[in-house]
C-alpha cells in the first residue's frame, strides 16, 4: 500500500486529493440509501397523493424481518432480500386497504397524520420488545472482506450496495415509466374513473403500488441490517433527511429523486469531509435553499 | 364565655404547632424522580432498567415496614438539556421531589445539577460521563456516582499508551461529554509520553461513521480513541471492523463501553475489545444474586449496566443517610453532608466513600470481551484482566477544582 497521507487530512496535496475521492464514495454509499427511500416515497406519492410518514417504521420493519429470518428461520441475507420486502409489502397494503384508502381525496394532512401515528405505533411496539440499542445482524461470508482501491479500503458489502439499489432504482424508473403496466399506473393517477370505465381494477393497483413502495422501503432495511444496528428508531433517525431529499428533489418525480439522493449522499459526505459538526445539517440548508428559489424542487413539477 | 373561646381557641392553636412540629421532625415520606433518556440510544443503559434499579433499591432498604413512605416517578428528558431542566423545575416545584437520580448525558447532567443546586434538592447522578460534575461545577447537592471521564481516561486510555498506542487520533461525539472525555483522555496519553495527532467531532446519534472512520484510518495514529457511547459506539466499533481498522494494525480505544452496547454489538466484531467498568453483573455471588432478580423483571431479561447499579448503589445509601437522620428534613445540603459522613458500602460496588466534592470512590476494573467460544451464557461477556483501586482510578482531591474544597 502506498503511503497516501501526511499529517492531518485536513491539508492540501495529493494526500487529500485522494481522501476527497474516499469520501465521494463514502457519500455514494449513503447515497444509496436515500435514493431507495426516497423513490418509495415517490411512488407513493406520485400513486397514491400520501405522504407516508410511516416509511421510515417500514424500512425498519424490513430489517427486523431479516434479523428473525436469520435467527428462528435460518434463512440467510439472500433469500431476506426476497422475502423482507414481500412480507413487509404486504403489511402494507393491509394497512392500505384497511385504513389508506378511507383517505382518498381528502387534504394531504390526513394521510401525513394518519401515516405518522402509524410510525409510532410501530416503532413503539419494536422498542417495547427490543430496546433502543439494536441487534446485531452479520455481513453475509460472500460480501464480508474489502478491497484496496488506491485511496481507500472499500468494504465489498458497501460496494455491493451501491450497485444493488442503482440497479433497483433504474428498475423501478423503468417499470413506471417505460411499461404498460406503468402506462396504467400513471393513467389511474390522472383519471381513474377513467381508467376504470376500460375495466382496470385501480383500488387493487393502488394498493399493489403502496405494496411496491413500502417493498422498497424495506429492502432498504435489509440491504442496512449488516451496516447499522438492526434499531427500532434507525428509520426515525433516516426518514428526516429522506422527506428533505424528496422535497428537494421534488415530490413524485421518480428519476428526480433517484438523482437527488445520490447527490445528497455525496453533499453529505464532503461536508463530513469539511466541516464534519454540520454533517446532520448540511441537507435541511440545501432544503431550504431550495425551497426559496425553486418551491416544487428540483425536478418537481407544478401542483 | 368569651374567655372561655379564646382560650380554647390559643389551646387549639398550641396543640396545632405541637403537632405540625413533630410532624416535620420525623417527616418519613420521600420522592424520587429517575431522570433519564427512556427511548433514545442511552435508554438501554439507563432508562427503564434505572427506574427500576430504583425501585430495588427502595424494597430491598424495608424502610417500608419501618412507617416511611417512598414514591417513585420517571421522566423522559429525550437527551435535550432544556427538556431536562423542565421536568426538575416541575417535579421539585410541582411534584415535591426530593432527590433525582440517573441523568445520563453530561449536557444534561450539567443542566440539571444547576436546577438542583438552586432548590437545595438531591442529585445522585450515575449516567453522566463528565467528570466537570465533581470537579470545576461541583455542587454541595451532587453525588457522582459509578464513573466519570477522569477514571477512563486513566484506566482504559492509560493502559493503552503503556502498552505502546502513543499516538492518537479522537472521534469525538461533539457535546459536554465528547468534549470532557477528549480531554482528559489527551492529557493522560501526553502526560504518558504520547501524542494527540488529529481529531474530528461527529454530532450525536450519527447512523454512518465511515466517513469520519477515513479519516482516522488516514491519520495513521495507533489508537482510534473514541470518545462516544451508547449507540455512536456499537456503530463505530461495527463500521470499523467493515474498513478493516483492526486488520490494518489500528487498535480501537473504546473508552466507554456498558454491557448493552457489547449486546447489540455482538461478541463477534466486539471480541478482544478494552475496556473499563465499575460494575459486572458476574463478579461475585452478591453481584449475581442482585442481577438474577433485576433480570427477572426486565424485558428480555437485561443484565443490569454499570449505570443501573450505580442508581440502586445510590439510592441505597441515600435511604440509609436519611434513616441515620431520623427523618426526611427536604434540605438536600444537609442529607448530602450526612452521606458524606458515612462510607459507602453495597452489594455492587463493595466498600467505598463520597469524596467532599461529591466523587463516589470505589473500584474500577479493566475488561476484555470474550470470543463467542468462551462464552456460555447470553450476557456473559466480560474477562476481568485487572482491578484498579478507587483512589488510583479517580480524580485526587488535591488535583481537583472543586470550590467546596476551598472552605
Amino acid at each position: 500500500m502506498r503511503a497516501t497521507f501526511k499529517g492531518t487530512p485536513k491539508g492540501s496535496g495529493t494526500g487529500s486529493m485522494q481522501a476527497l475521492y474516499a469520501q465521494l464514495l463514502v457519500g455514494l454509499i449513503n447515497g444509496s440509501f436515500y435514493a431507495l427511500l426516497s423513490l418509495g416515497l415517490a411512488v407513493i406519492f406520485g400513486m397514491l397523493n400520501i405522504i407516508n410518514f410511516a416509511h421510515g417504521a417500514l424500512y425498519m420493519m424490513g430489517a427486523f424481518v431479516a434479523y428473525f429470518l436469520l435467527n428462528l428461520g435460518g434463512i440467510n441475507y439472500w433469500w431476506a432480500l426476497l422475502f423482507a420486502p414481500i412480507i413487509v409489502g404486504i403489511f402494507g397494503m393491509i394497512l392500505e386497504r384497511t385504513m389508506l384508502q378511507w383517505l382518498t381525496g381528502l387534504d394531504h394532512l390526513y394521510g401525513l397524520l394518519l401515516t405518522f401515528g402509524i410510525a409510532l405505533i410501530v416503532q413503539g411496539v419494536f422498542q417495547n420488545y427490543f430496546g433502543s440499542s439494536g441487534l446485531p445482524y452479520a455481513i453475509p461470508d460472500q460480501l464480508k472482506g474489502g478491497m484496496n482501491l488506491g485511496f481507500m479500503f472499500l468494504p465489498i458489502y458497501r460496494g455491493w450496495v451501491v450497485v444493488f439499489s442503482l440497479v433497483v432504482c433504474l428498475a423501478t424508473w423503468f417499470l413506471i415509466e417505460k411499461t404498460q403496466l406503468g402506462a396504467y399506473l400513471r393513467a389511474a393517477t390522472e383519471n381513474p374513473t377513467l381508467v376504470r370505465a376500460f375495466g382496470i381494477n385501480v383500488p387493487r393497483m393502488i394498493t399493489l403500488t403502496y405494496g411496491l413502495g413500502v417493498g422498497l422501503a424495506a429492502l432498504a432495511g435489509v440491504l442496512s441490517a449488516p451496516i447499522n444496528q438492526v434499531r427500532p428508531l434507525m428509520g426515525a433517525d433516516l426518514i428526516i433527511v429522506v422527506f428533505a431529499v424528496v422535497v428537494i428533489g421534488g415530490m413524485g418525480s421518480i428519476m428526480g429523486s433517484i438523482i437527488t439522493g445520490f447527490a445528497l449522499g455525496v453533499i453529505e459526505g464532503l461536508t463530513k469531509y469539511f466541516y464534519p459538526e454540520a454533517s446532520n445539517t448540511v441537507v435541511f440548508v440545501l432544503m431550504v435553499l431550495v425551497l426559496l428559489v425553486k418551491p416544487t424542487g428540483l425536478t418537481g413539477r407544478a401542483a | 364565655m368569651k374567655t372561655k373561646s379564646i382560650a380554647s381557641l390559643l389551646l387549639t392553636t398550641a396543640l396545632t404547632f405541637a403537632v405540625t412540629g413533630v410532624a416535620s421532625a420525623q417527616d418519613k415520606t420521600v420522592k424520587i424522580g429517575a431522570l433519564s433518556d427512556q427511548s433514545g440510544l442511552y435508554a438501554d443503559l439507563g432508562g427503564p432498567g434505572s427506574t427500576l434499579a430504583a425501585q430495588m433499591a427502595v424494597e430491598d432498604s424495608g424502610l417500608a415496614a419501618k412507617g416511611w413512605k417512598i414514591d417513585i416517578i420517571s421522566g423522559d428528558h429525550q437527551n435535550k438539556p432544556d427538556i431536562g431542566t423542565a421536568i426538575a423545575r416541575q417535579w421539585f416545584d410541582v411534584d415535591k421531589v426530593d432527590i433525582i437520580v440517573d441523568v445520563p448525558n453530561s449536557g444534561v447532567a450539567l443542566a440539571v445539577n444547576n436546577v438542583i443546586k438552586e432548590k437545595n434538592g438531591v442529585y445522585i447522578n450515575s449516567g453522566a460521563a463528565t467528570s466537570d460534575l465533581t470537579n470545576a461545577q461541583c455542587s454541595p447537592n451532587t453525588v457522582h456516582w459509578t464513573y466519570d471521564t477522569y477514571m477512563l481516561a486513566h484506566t482504559t486510555g492509560q493502559a493503552l499508551v503503556k502498552a505502546g498506542g502513543d499516538s492518537w487520533f479522537f472521534l469525538t461525539a461533539d457535546y459536554a461529554f465528547g468534549a470532557a472525555l477528549e480531554r482528559d483522555t489527551s492529557a493522560v496519553v501526553t502526560a504518558n509520553g504520547g501524542k494527540v495527532i488529529g481529531g474530528v467531532k461527529h454530532p450525536l446519534n450519527t447512523p454512518d461513521f465511515s466517513s469520519f472512520l477515513l479519516q482516522a484510518q488516514a491519520s495513521k495514529a495507533k489508537v482510534i480513541g473514541l470518545a462516544n457511547a451508547g449507540g455512536d459506539t456499537t456503530n463505530t466499533i461495527k463500521q470499523a471492523a467493515e474498513f478493516g481498522i483492526g486488520k490494518g494494525g489500528q487498535k480501537l480505544a473504546a473508552l466507554l463501553l456498558f454491557l448493552t452496547d457489547v449486546k447489540a454489538i455482538g461478541l463477534e466484531t466486539a471480541q478482544g475489545l478494552n475496556f473499563t467498568e465499575t460494575f459486572y453483573w458476574d463478579m461475585n455471588d452478591q453481584t449475581r444474586a442482585f442481577s438474577k432478580r433485576f433480570g427477572e423483571k426486565m424485558k428480555n431479561g437485561a443484565m443490569p449496566t454499570m449505570v443501573q447499579a450505580g442508581v440502586y448503589a445510590g439510592v441505597r445509601h441515600y435511604l440509609k443517610a436519611l434513616e441515620a437522620l431520623g427523618g426526611n428534613p427536604h434540605d438536600g445540603v444537609k442529607v448530602v453532608d450526612k452521606m458524606k459522613s458515612m462510607p459507602t458500602e453495597d452489594d455492587l460496588f463493595g466498600k467505598g466513600e463520597i469524596q467532599p466534592n461529591g466523587r463516589t470512590i470505589h473500584s474500577a476494573y479493566l475488561f476484555e470481551v470474550k470470543k463467542p467460544s468462551e462464552s456460555k451464557g447470553p450476557w456473559d461477556f466480560y474477562k476481568l484482566v485487572g482491578t484498579v483501586p478507587g483512589d488510583q482510578a479517580f480524580t485526587p482531591l488535591s488535583e481537583s477544582k472543586c470550590a467546596l474544597l476551598k472552605k
